[in-house]
């Protein structure tokens, strides 16, 4: 075994506070060490260049790299080695910056100590990685996309379009969204409809686009490439295909019921047409409202449908299917503006809400504008937005520019009235967006700087009072109106929650779906082959939602197009001749990768890499790929040979996802913590079985921590109470032996608890310094005592 | 005291002892009818009437909280019927003194100061739950009002007047601090028309009363032209300062508005115990704006 | 006639003895107005409570010879309402407690008219001489 160690200055970045040259001449003392090499800049182009030619000259089989953390560069140094012909699976990364150099720059021998242990540790390691192979599975091209608002029709068309066959699943009777209901468009004022149904029937006659309307998703199971979702379709009672829309049904029906494509401001029939652009263009039974089906009171509709369309006899229907990826383009719902209650909506007839007003300017164009409009009209900004009062404090951000339209075309279609917007910020960033205000402003609308505080009616009901104040001249503005019209801000739709429910979506402080990076991923989610678009992962308007589930079709794309995808070798892996077919294990695996038939084996695209199998299995036949039992005790191991008389040593056992980047923050904020830490880079905490930990108690550790991502943020399912098992077994051992049960402690984090992190360290070192060392006596044959209940457990 | 009655402990504040002893009178009456027994807190002291709002402060914490210690040791001496709940009428004690508990229980480190300073006191233990007399009739159901009604206000239009304390802030109020029906839903029971109008919410002036009675008018004004333009005839309350600025503010308000149209001025428990048909004995008249008129024209006793 | 104000050192240290003492993250406030558009004295006053927070934010010490300060009800409709969710009957609190801890009382009782003291109940006497006097 030829082992080659490269040591990085980073600048200055790690060389001005650990002793770079020390921590080289540390490495060559290691066993299999055969070169050693220091550099300013290791992921510079030379610096690859070195680990290419250092390889190749050397004639290494592993490679260590000390510098930042893997976050940054493992990829690149990966690159290096497997470009040098070697697996890029023998590289380990020693992190001497975030972990070292930063956070101990005030003690730089703690720093320089540290990072030799730590890259004692990789060397410990890399000495027993496994030349694994690049792995990938097939992968398909089906998509399935949720919701089919503006989003999902255009990530269906692009999908659809470049070849991949689309599941368009919507739950209402047509699809085309919100925007649907739009007057016209801003800054460009399209009317709304005009442009959109095009759009919408490109999609039926799309032929890699299934189209499912008035259908619910009841569930998804399965991982990248293997989606098995299963749909229910509700039944319309007219036969879709059949149906050739000529309103007898409905002009014959007597019952009338609220419209909701109108808002409730007109009235529809209970077989009905979900609107003038429908696609499927066919009608819709609404069973809540019909007097036919329940009981068979009427069949007027039946008796008039020339095509012989209606079947009462029609049942919900569930479908399954298997796609490859997903897309979750579930839109928004609009604020109820009832819960804004100094604003009078639903008390006082004359305050609307700003959809309200979209569907009268529609019917406005037609001579039939559903209500009375008035002269005098004021628009309330930020309603449910930026408003703790509701709990919404996001901005909606279309609702500035809403206003400015829909101010602008009442006072244009009739000059002679009083538009106001008060608002409290215009927010106008988009493109076309400032000059289009200009525009309003011209027209004659007046843009009042103040937020109203309340809404009042006089007895009669028909003046609207507004209470406000006009900050800009510190008056106090108190006026009637004939109409209110409330700017309302948009909240995640019910659609998104049930989904996220469904593929344990995370969501943000705004409840809106989380992408997995902000900057980078902005469509991406931590569920591989999951995608988001449009207003599912925050509020925007058309062009952005449009961009978004284009971005969402090309990052579903690039990973269907090669028909293969890459997946981490970082799975479980079965030691045959240690299994004895028991199958303990297979129940505890959250993802069902385990199959039991002589022996255990592993469904390698099922196995997400917890590792919490390994803890359950009472022979050790379980393991896992990049972290085996062997490398981790060797690591831990390597974590207390540097540790000196009168040293304690805490050994942190960090989830990759949190935990370690919560570290790694600390670091990069330049905050310090104990140096008598040792942080260990774990898929999961729930890989560290009971024996780990126990070993590194019998080798001389003082204390144990798990970190693990807060359960319902971990991409690992039941991970938390895979270590809170492990961890009570331990606590119970350590028990038995007099020794403190609290020296080993879990917590949860999420990636903004950075002192909260720190502070449990900290607090850990600080008591098994008061506690001190463990006898020496105490610490042997814990692990022999684990074996022994577990065979006692095994009879 | 029928042995039947639930006892629990009673906190009256100054002005119940004095100006609205007509308030303290008709509560303890229409308490009882309901099989209530509000015992008084023994050697109780002055709340401080308004909540201290700054952050720095505890001195003024200290009077309520010597209140809540002696609730720990009423339930303690078995004086009531182990109850932590501390029944208040004043709207600004209750709102005080509720204040004050939830600040204790926000921050232990006030507490203990407190605690350390009183040391000739027993420690308050945090176990009291300031409530206010209305929230009892409502948790208990307004059913139980109604069953007990033996002359309904039939014909009496009466504003609910909500004022400040009650309502404010969130987490202290007692119901919607926008939208309120507690006291509405309370005279519907009792059979009279409530008449809904945006100012029951709007102070009243309060405490500026001391500082510019004519500021305090223009509210009242307002409060109560609305209650008259909604069809009220008269007013009810549950705080003996909005009693006052409502009622004895009208003569200011006549100043500023000869054509100013007088409204009498109740407290909500006045109306409860004329509908259960209480003693009238019960009831003194210190108000300004007569209500004998008003009533008889109604067809009901007067108070 | 417009005056000129300059920004310095003490502007932020009245500021942060504000916050300090009514608890309240000032510069939270963003001018909305909600405050003073319910405020029911807001006719009395000569500052806005929006116009009171701003100068406040700018550490402009006038503030404290406002009557606006004196007149706040402590009615806290601002407090349900602000869309910031700050506190502003504690801000105007403290304002009057800085004036008040210096044994500067705002309303002297032996100036008030006999008869109108007489008509007061107890509980206004108590909450003015707690609000209007050291």
């Amino acid at each position: 075994m030829r082992v080659g160690v490269y040591v990085c200055h980073c600048g200055g970045n790690i060389s001005e506070t650990v002793d770079v040259h020390e921590v080289a001449s540390f490495a060559e003392g290691q066993p299999d060490v055969v070169f050693v090499q220091d550099y300013s800049h290791m992921c510079s182009e030379t610096g690859q260049k070195m680990i290419l030619d250092g390889i190749r000259d050397n004639r290494l089989d592993k490679v260590v790299v000390a510098a930042c953390s893997p976050q940054f560069h493992e990829k690149t140094f990966m690159a290096a080695v497997e470009n040098a012909g070697l697996s890029p699976y023998v590289l380990e990364i020693a992190n001497i910056r975030e972990q070292c150099a930063w956070p101990h720059f005030d003690s730089p021998d703690a720093a320089t100590d540290k990072a030799k242990d730590l890259v004692g540790m990789a060397i410990a390691k890399a000495r027993l990685d496994e030349s694994l192979a690049k792995r990938t599975m097939p992968i398909g091209k089906r998509v399935l996309v949720v919701g089919g608002g503006i989003a999902g029709i255009q990530a269906s068309l692009d999908l659809g379009d470049a070849g991949f066959k689309v599941y368009l699943v919507e739950k209402e009777p047509t699809i085309g969204g919100k925007m649907t209901k739009l007057s016209r468009t801003f800054p460009t004022e399209d009317c709304a409809a005009c442009i959109l149904s095009p759009k919408m029937a490109d999609v039926p006659s799309n032929p890699n686009i299934e189209l499912l309307t008035y259908t619910e998703i009841e569930d998804i199971k399965g991982y990248l490439g293997n989606y098995e979702v299963t749909v229910v379709r509700k039944p319309t009672y007219v036969d879709q295909g059949k149906c050739t829309a000529c309103n007898r049904c409905s002009e014959v029906c007597p019952v009338k019921v609220p419209d909701m494509l109108e808002e409730g401001l007109a009235s529809r029939k209970a077989i009905y047409l979900a609107s003038p652009i429908a696609v499927p263009h066919a009608y819709v039974l609404d069973s809540q409202a019909c007097l036919g089906l329940f009981p068979l009171a009427c069949e007027r509709c039946l008796e008039v449908c020339e095509p012989g369309a209606i079947d009462y006899d029609q049942k919900p229907q569930t479908l399954t299917f298997t796609v490859d990826t997903i897309i979750v383009a579930t839109g928004y719902d609009i604020f109820d503006a009832r819960e804004k209650k100094v604003y009078g909506m639903g008390r006082l007839k004359n305050v609307i809400t700003a959809l309200d007003l979209e569907r009268m300017i529609v019917h406005a164009a037609e001579g039939n504008p559903l209500r009375p409009m008035g002269k005098r009209i004021a628009f309330i900004q930020c309603v449910g937005s930026r408003d703790e009062q509701v709990g919404n404090e996001h901005c909606s951000r279309v609702c500035c520019m809403y206003a400015t339209k829909l101010s602008q075309l009442l006072k244009r279609s009739d000059p002679k009235r009083d538009v106001y917007v008060f608002y409290t910020d215009l927010r106008a960033y988009g493109k076309g967006f400032e000059e289009y205000y200009k525009r309003a402003q011209r027209t004659g609308v007046k843009f009042v700087r103040g937020r109203v505080a309340e809404v009042n009616g006089d007895s009669s009901g028909d003046k609207v009072t507004l209470k406000v104040e006009d900050t800009l001249t510190r008056r106090i503005i108190e006026s009637e109106f004939d109409l209110v019209v409330l700017s309302v801000g948009l909240r995640p739709s019910r659609g998104s929650k049930e989904i996220a429910g469904i593929l344990k979506l995370g969501e943000g402080a705004d409840g809106f779906l989380q992408e997995a990076h902000p900057k980078f991923r902005p469509v991406d989610t931590l569920t591989d082959g999951v995608f988001i678009c449009g207003c599912a992962q925050g509020p925007k308007d058309i062009p952005d939602t449009v961009a978004q589930a284009s971005a969402a079709s090309s990052r579903a794309i690039r990973l269907m197009n090669r028909g293969r995808y890459d997946i981490a070798p970082v799975i479980a892996f079965v030691h045959e001749h240690l299994c004895d077919g028991c199958g303990i294990c297979v129940d505890h695996c959250p993802a069902g990768a385990l199959v039991l038939s002589q022996t255990v084996s592993v469904n390698e695209a099922v196995c997400s890499g917890c590792g919490s199998c390994i803890a359950s299995c009472p022979t050790g036949a379980l393991d896992m790929h990049c972290y085996t039992n062997d490398q981790l005790l060797e690591q831990i191991r390597a974590s207390l040979a540097g540790k000196r008389e009168g040293e304690a040593r805490v050994l942190v056992f960090a989830d990759d996802q949190t935990t370690y980047r919560l570290a790694d923050n600390f670091g990069t904020g330049k905050l310090s913590y104990s140096p008598d830490v040792r942080i260990f880079r774990v898929p999961s905490g729930s890989r560290i079985t009971p024996r780990l930990m126990l070993q590194a108690f019998e080798l001389g550790a003082d204390g144990v921590f798990i970190g693990e991502s807060e359960e319902k943020s971990s991409p690992f399912a039941h991970s938390v109470a895979a270590i809170k098992q492990n961890v009570a077994a331990v606590r119970a051992i350590l028990e038995e032996r007099n020794i403190d049960p609290d020296r080993v402690r879990f917590s949860e984090f999420v990636t903004v608890m950075l002192t909260a992190f720190v502070n449990q360290m900290n607090s850990l070192v600080e008591f098994v310094r008061a506690a001190g060392p463990i006898p020496d006596g105490e610490r042997e044959m814990l692990t022999a005592r684990l074996t022994e209940q577990r065979q006692q457990e095994a009879v | 005291m029928g042995a039947d009655s639930h006892r629990l402990p009673y906190y009256p504040g100054c002005t119940l002892k004095t100006r609205a002893s007509n308030f303290e009178a008709t509560a303890l009456a229409t308490a009882r009818a309901l099989g209530m027994d509000l015992v008084e807190i023994p050697r109780w002291n002055c709340c401080g009437t308004v909540f201290s709002l700054t952050d720095d402060d505890l001195i003024h914490h200290v009077g309520p909280v010597r209140n809540l210690i002696r609730v720990e040791q009423m339930n303690r001496d078995g004086l009531v019927d182990g109850e932590t709940r501390l029944v208040t009428l004043c709207s600004m004690c209750f709102n005080t003194l509720k204040r004050a508990n939830l600040r204790m229980r926000e921050r232990p480190g006030d507490l203990e100061t407190i605690n350390e300073f009183m040391d000739t006191e027993d420690d308050y233990e945090g176990s009291v739950e300031v409530v206010h007399f209305l929230e009892l009739l409502r948790d208990d159901g307004f059913a139980a009002v109604r069953d007990r009604v033996e002359i309904p206000l039939t014909g009496l239009k009466v504003a609910p007047y909500y004022g400040c304390m009650l309502l404010r802030p969130g987490g202290v109020g007692i119901d919607d601090p926008e939208e309120p029906t507690i006291l509405d839903d309370l005279l519907s029971a009792l059979g009279a028309e409530a008449v809904y109008n945006h100012y029951m919410k709007v102070c009243c002036g309060s405490y500026q009363a001391m500082h510019d009675k004519y500021a305090v008018a223009g509210l009242v004004h307002d409060i109560l032209s609305h209650a008259r333009a909604g069809g009220a005839d008269a007013i009810a309350t549950s705080c003996p300062l909005c009693a006052h600025n409502l009622d004895s503010g009208q003569r200011e308000v006549k100043e500023m508005h000869p054509d100013f149209e007088e409204m009498p001025v109740f407290y909500f428990t006045e109306l409860t115990a004329l509908a259960f048909g209480l003693e009238p004995e019960l009831s003194s008249d210190p108000h300004y704006v007569s209500r004998e008129h008003l009533l008889k024209r109604r067809r009901l006793p007067v108070l | 006639m417009t005056d000129k104000i300059v920004i310095s050192e003490e502007n932020e240290e009245f500021l942060a003895k504000v916050s300090e003492i009514s608890g309240q993250v000032i510069t939270l406030c963003d001018q909305c107005g909600t405050c003073s558009g319910g405020c029911p004295m807001v006719t009395e006053m000569d500052l806005t409570p929006s116009q009171m927070m701003r100068m406040v934010q700018m550490g402009q010490r006038e503030v404290l010879d406002s009557k606006a300060i004196w007149y706040c009800a402590s009615c806290f409709t601002c407090t349900v309402r602000c869309p910031r969710g700050l506190d502003l009957s504690k801000v105007a609190e403290a304002l009057r407690q800085i004036t008040l801890r210096r044994a500067v009382d705002y309303i002297d009782i032996n100036n008030f008219p006999k008869d109108d003291l007489a008509r007061l109940p107890q509980i206004a006497l108590v909450a003015g001489m707690r609000k209007f006097t050291g």
